[in-house]
Formats: C-alpha cells, sequence, structure tokens
C-alpha cells in the first residue's frame, strides 16, 4: 500500500515534548521521532506502557505542546494553528480513545455525545438534520436507533467504543488516532471493534494512527509498524518486514513475549531479554535505512551488524 | 504464525438486533439519583419539610407582614406580655395554663390577666405581647433569605471561580488559590464587626459578610473535581472536536460535579443559617424590633426558666431546618455517589 500511495497525509519531523523541561525530574516523552503516515494507510505504533505512544497521538492533535520539532498535516504546518484553522485541522483528524467508559460523559445522553462534533461545527442546519446525521453514525457503527436517547452506562464496552467510533467520525475526519482503542475491551470484543475500524478505513477512505501495544493485533491491521521505548522510536517498517524480520534487538524481545497458542511452541518459547545498554551508551544514533521502507534507530556500524544479520 | 487475517471472523457489528437491544428503560442521571433518593426516608422526609416551609415562608408575607409581628399595643402590656402557647383545646402544656416555678398549682394565665375571652396565641408571647408566632414566622423569612443568598453566592461566586481556576491551572490557579487563603485566614466576626461599623448592623452586613466569605469551601473544592475532571478522557474528547473552553465547563464539568456542587449547598446552607443566628445573638445581626431566629432565642434566655416556650420554640425551629438540610444533603450525597451508582 506504501508504494502505490506515496503522499504524505501526516508528517513528523523531529519531534521533541519534555515534561518539567531543565528541571532534575525531566521526562523526555518523546525524544526526538520523526516518521511519516501516508494518506490511507493503517500506521501502527507499538511499545511498552510509558514509552510516549499516546503522547505523540495527543501532540498530533495539539492536546499538548511539543517542545521543539513540527507536525505537518497534508503538507502544511499545524503547530502554530489558531482559531479558524485549527477548527478545520480539528475536522479532519480525530481520536479513539483507549477506555470506552471513561471517554464518554455520562450525562449526556448517546445523540448528543454523537452530535458534539456536529454542534461545535455547525455541520447540521436544523434539529431534524442533526438528529438525520446522528442516525446515519449510529448505523454505520451498528447501533440502533433506539440507543441514541440512551446514556452510556446503559452499555457494553464494545458498544461504548463503537460510540466513540462513531463521535469521531461525526466531523467526517480523514485521519484518525486510535489511541489503544482495543486494550480495554474483552478479546471477544476486540476483534468486533477492529473490523468495524477496518471496514471503515475502506469505506470512508481513512488513514489510522494505530496505537496499540498487542502486537498481534497491530500487526493484523496495520500496514505499517513503528516501535518505541523510552520516547524513542527504534524501528519503523512494513508491518511484515517488522513483524517476521526484526532488527533492533528492542523488537526482538517485543516479538519473543507473544504467547502462541499452541502450548507445544508455547512451551519452547523464549523470552529475549532486552539489554536496554544500547540506548544508555551515549552514542548519537540515527534512523537508518536497512532495507528499502525499513529503518532502524542505529550507530553506522550497528546499521552494517543488522544487514550482515539478515543474510 | 499467530495472527493470521483469515483467523479471524466477523461476529459483532453486523449481529442481530436482539443482541444489542436494551430492555432496561432509560433512566437518566436524575431519574437514577431521584429513584435512589426516594429509598432514603429521612431525606424525602427533610425534603418535604423544606419544601413545606419555603413555600410558608413565602407565602406568609401576605398574612403577617414585617410590621404586624413588631406592632405592640403599649397600653395593654400587661394584659397580654408573656402568653403560654394555648391551642384552645385541653392539651397539657398547650392550654395556656402554666406553672411557675415554686407554684404549686398551675394557673391559667390568660384568665388571671384578664385577656378577652376566645383571644388565644398559639405559640403564646413574649414579655411585651407580642405574638412569639408571628415573630418566629419573620425570623424563619430571614433565616431562609439568608440561606438562599448563601445558596446563590456559592453557586454563581464559588462554582464560577473554582472552576475558572482548575480549567486555567498554572500561575493563574496558583494566584487565585492564594486569595482563597487570604480570604479564609480573616476571621467571619471580624469581617461582620467591620461590615456592621460600616453599614450598621443589619441583614445587610451579614449578608454582605457571608458573600465575602461564604463562597471558598465551595471553590475548592469544585477546583478540585475540575482538576481531576479536566484530564477525562471525554473532556479530551471534546477539545480534540474543537469545543470551547466555556461550552465544556457547562457540558461536562459541571454535570459531573453536580453531585458535589448540591451537597456543599447543602452543608453551607446550615452553617450560614446557624452564622445569621449566632451574630443576631450576639447584638451584630438584625437590629430591634425585627425578629431572626436568633435574636428571638438571646432576647428570651434571660426568661428561660420562667417561659422556656419562648427561647424552646425558635430553638427547634433553627433545629429543624438546619437538620433538614444536613438529612436532606446525606441522602443526596448517598443519591448522587457514584460509585454506588456503579451497577
Amino acid at each position: 500500500m506504501t508504494e502505490e500511495a506515496p503522499k504524505k497525509l501526516v508528517e513528523l519531523r523531529d519531534l521533541q515534548l519534555y515534561f518539567n523541561q531543565g528541571k532534575a525530574n525531566e521526562v523526555r516523552a518523546i525524544d526526538h521521532v520523526s516518521f511519516d503516515i501516508y494518506e490511507g494507510e493503517i500506521f501502527g505504533l507499538v511499545g511498552e506502557s510509558g514509552s510516549g505512544k499516546t503522547t505523540i497521538g495527543r501532540t498530533i492533535l495539539k492536546i499538548y505542546e511539543q517542545t521543539a520539532g513540527d507536525i505537518l498535516f497534508q503538507g502544511k504546518d499545524v503547530t502554530h494553528l489558531k482559531g479558524k484553522q485549527l477548527a478545520e485541522f480539528r475536522k479532519d483528524a480525530q481520536m479513539i480513545f483507549q477506555d470506552p467508559q471513561a471517554s464518554l460523559n455520562g450525562r449526556m445522553k448517546v445523540r448528543d455525545i454523537i452530535a458534539e462534533g456536529i454542534d461545535v461545527n455547525k455541520l447540521a442546519s436544523s434539529k431534524a438534520e442533526r438528529d438525520q446525521k446522528v442516525q446515519e453514525l449510529l448505523d454505520l457503527v451498528g447501533l440502533n436507533k433506539d440507543h441514541a436517547t440512551r446514556y452510556p452506562h446503559e452499555f457494553s464496552g464494545g458498544q461504548r467504543q463503537r460510540i466513540g467510533i462513531a463521535r469521531a467520525l461525526a466531523v467526517d475526519p480523514k485521519f484518525i488516532i486510535a489511541d489503544e482503542p482495543i486494550s480495554a475491551l474483552d478479546v471477544s470484543i476486540q476483534a468486533q471493534v477492529v473490523n468495524l475500524m477496518k471496514e471503515l478505513q475502506k469505506k470512508h477512505s481513512l488513514t489510522y494512527l494505530f496505537i496499540a501495544h498487542d502486537l498481534s493485533m497491530v500487526k493484523y491491521i496495520s500496514d505499517r509498524i513503528g516501535v518505541m521505548h523510552w520516547g524513542k522510536l527504534l524501528e519503523i517498517g512494513s508491518a511484515d518486514a517488522v513483524y517476521n524480520h526484526p532488527l533492533h534487538p528492542y523488537t526482538k524481545s517485543l516479538l519473543s513475549a507473544i504467547p502462541v497458542p499452541d502450548p507445544e511452541v508455547e512451551k519452547a518459547r523464549q523470552h529475549l531479554e532486552y539489554d536496554t545498554s544500547i540506548e544508555t551508551d551515549g552514542k548519537t544514533r540515527e534512523m537508518i535505512e536497512v532495507n528499502p521502507g525499513h529503518f532502524v534507530l542505529a550507530t553506522p556500524e550497528e546499521a552494517a551488524q543488522y544487514q550482515a544479520q539478515q543474510v | 504464525m499467530a495472527a493470521n487475517t483469515e483467523d479471524f471472523v466477523i461476529v459483532g457489528a453486523q449481529s442481530s438486533d436482539a443482541n444489542e437491544h436494551i430492555s432496561k428503560p432509560a433512566l437518566s442521571f436524575w431519574q437514577d439519583a431521584w429513584r435512589r433518593l426516594k429509598l432514603n426516608k429521612l431525606a424525602v422526609i427533610s425534603m418535604w419539610f423544606l419544601i413545606f416551609i419555603l413555600a410558608f415562608a413565602v407565602v406568609s408575607n401576605i398574612f403577617v407582614p414585617q410590621k404586624a409581628a413588631n406592632a405592640f399595643n403599649s397600653d395593654k402590656v400587661g394584659v397580654y406580655k408573656n402568653l403560654p402557647p394555648n391551642s384552645g383545646l385541653p392539651i397539657p402544656g398547650w392550654d395556656g395554663k402554666i406553672k411557675a416555678p415554686g407554684d404549686t398549682t398551675v394557673t391559667d394565665v390568660y384568665a388571671s390577666q384578664g385577656v378577652p375571652d376566645g383571644e388565644r396565641f398559639i405559640l403564646g408571647t413574649d414579655n411585651i405581647g407580642r405574638s412569639v408566632a408571628k415573630r418566629v414566622i419573620v425570623g424563619l423569612r430571614i433565616s431562609l433569605l439568608v440561606a438562599i443568598v448563601a445558596t446563590l453566592i456559592d453557586l454563581v461566586i464559588g462554582v464560577a471561580y473554582g472552576v475558572f481556576s482548575g480549567w486555567k491551572g498554572g500561575w493563574v490557579d496558583n494566584v487565585m488559590q492564594r486569595i482563597i487563603e487570604i480570604l479564609s485566614s480573616i476571621p467571619n466576626l471580624i469581617i461582620v464587626t467591620m461590615l456592621g461599623l460600616l453599614l450598621g448592623s443589619g441583614i445587610l452586613s451579614i449578608i454582605l459578610a457571608i458573600a465575602m466569605t461564604g463562597w471558598l469551601s465551595m471553590a475548592r473544592q469544585v477546583r478540585n473535581m475540575t482538576l481531576s475532571l479536566k484530564e477525562r478522557d471525554y473532556v479530551l474528547a471534546a477539545k480534540t472536536l474543537g469545543e470551547s473552553s466555556s461550552k465544556i465547563a457547562v457540558k461536562h464539568l459541571i454535570p459531573n460535579m453536580a453531585g458535589t456542587i448540591i451537597v456543599q449547598i447543602m452543608m453551607t446552607v446550615p452553617s450560614a443559617i446557624m452564622f445569621e443566628a449566632v451574630l443576631s445573638a450576639i447584638n451584630l445581626g438584625v437590629k430591634p424590633p425585627t425578629a431572626s431566629l436568633g435574636s428571638l432565642i438571646s432576647d428570651a434566655q434571660a426568661m428561660l426558666q420562667f417561659y422556656p416556650y419562648q427561647v424552646l420554640i425558635p430553638s427547634a425551629m433553627l433545629v429543624l431546618i438546619s437538620l433538614a438540610f444536613i438529612l436532606l444533603g446525606d441522602g443526596l450525597r448517598d443519591a448522587f455517589d457514584p460509585r454506588a451508582s456503579e451497577d
């Protein structure tokens, strides 16, 4: 997909976000991260908890203000948008949240939750049109029309997540950041939501940034995968390349941690410990393209090593 | 190996209507809270009592004007003074008879003082012959006025200040919280005394004193709630949709702390009523001849041994109202408690 649609939708250039900058408790939540998301693709971002995946998503949507670096959306810098242009950008980029319980306001009816974006951007001229749109969105995510007058606490986790998806779709966005949309759902519901997202992507030609820590699910849904650790992006490549031919030791360690639903194989599975010294030794590392489209954070020597390992 | 596209079968999004149907009736947050409040008998009784008292205080304006409660006939003080409560029915203690301390027999005070036949005072009279019932009604009105003013100030200033401070955060929050600390470090009594010097003691200076300090704890509570609520995902979602800050406050923040706000009000109101009563009792409050529950109690306390009803009636009123507010507040807190409402 990457090859056919080389048009970049989102570009992150050397993005940095430090909390408590300059103080003793400085946290480098995002540390010199650059990557592109192409139009129509699903970009998966994986990494352990606290590695900065969610922070990247929120920074793109300008919930957090970055310390340095640029974010380009459709070729335009969105980091300093104000007023009307910001509203336009908000219409194009939306978010699906991790916890469907926490992301819906329990005091509002489903209709008003979904219509919030419609109201803010004045997309409906009358109440009838607004109801009509909410109706369409409910249909789209597979919910009944009588659900519109109900409150979020009456729904199951999967249904709530679909309400969250409908809310994000209400403004007809081009780009959706899915921030661990399935990690709060039980496994039987995960497929339901992921398949809905895939289906919607085809129907509405959406682009996703899919943040997760479940590698198998990311592999299933994504076209390309980025691996993060401690605020740094360690490896980017097509889903198959990262999954089947990981280069960075951290990626290898992550992959070795996936349980296999086969007792024989699972028994033999060996978890590879990740040696963090590769990140703390103070050498400068850059993203180096080892294979076409497959980048890894490394010194030139390490890159040569990675290259050699493959053959 | 682990996950192939073929391994997944769509099970959810297209499933049948029956699967998605919710048969439980749609209950809004308020309906749910009301349902739970109804289970608490004491709170419901308190609520009806307060509604009744409020309605009574409003309606009584027509029948018992302030003047009627203050007026007395100076020629007939001897006839009407210190009459005990008389219901007109042979109920002991409420039949116009009283046993004076030291006496062995009860005397019919109405007869001995020569009150014209057929004239009765349900709650008796005070030491210059004014009806205690009328004075309690007027006192009640003042207490409730103070309660309403305290509520309004809590709601308007307290909530707005708290939300703004919490939402802005940073140095704005810092400055605003320090202002609250400075204000709350001044003793209320000093503020009232100063205002009394400036404006003369009266209901206005009491209300101003409450206006200056009554909203502080509400502002703190609301600010704390705002700090935690503003990190919630639904607030972030509203932000990414481009909702303005004021809309977020009205649509997301305040409805979600409605429980806290209401409970806080229920706690502020009795303390405001008590505050007024205490001030009136130490002559910093309403000026005589205007009656308030506090001034009635302090006026009558010298006669406690002889005419206990003159103290007991306004005191009982004060206690009942405060108790009703506290019990209702308790019930509301249980009804709004989100932890209890989870399934």
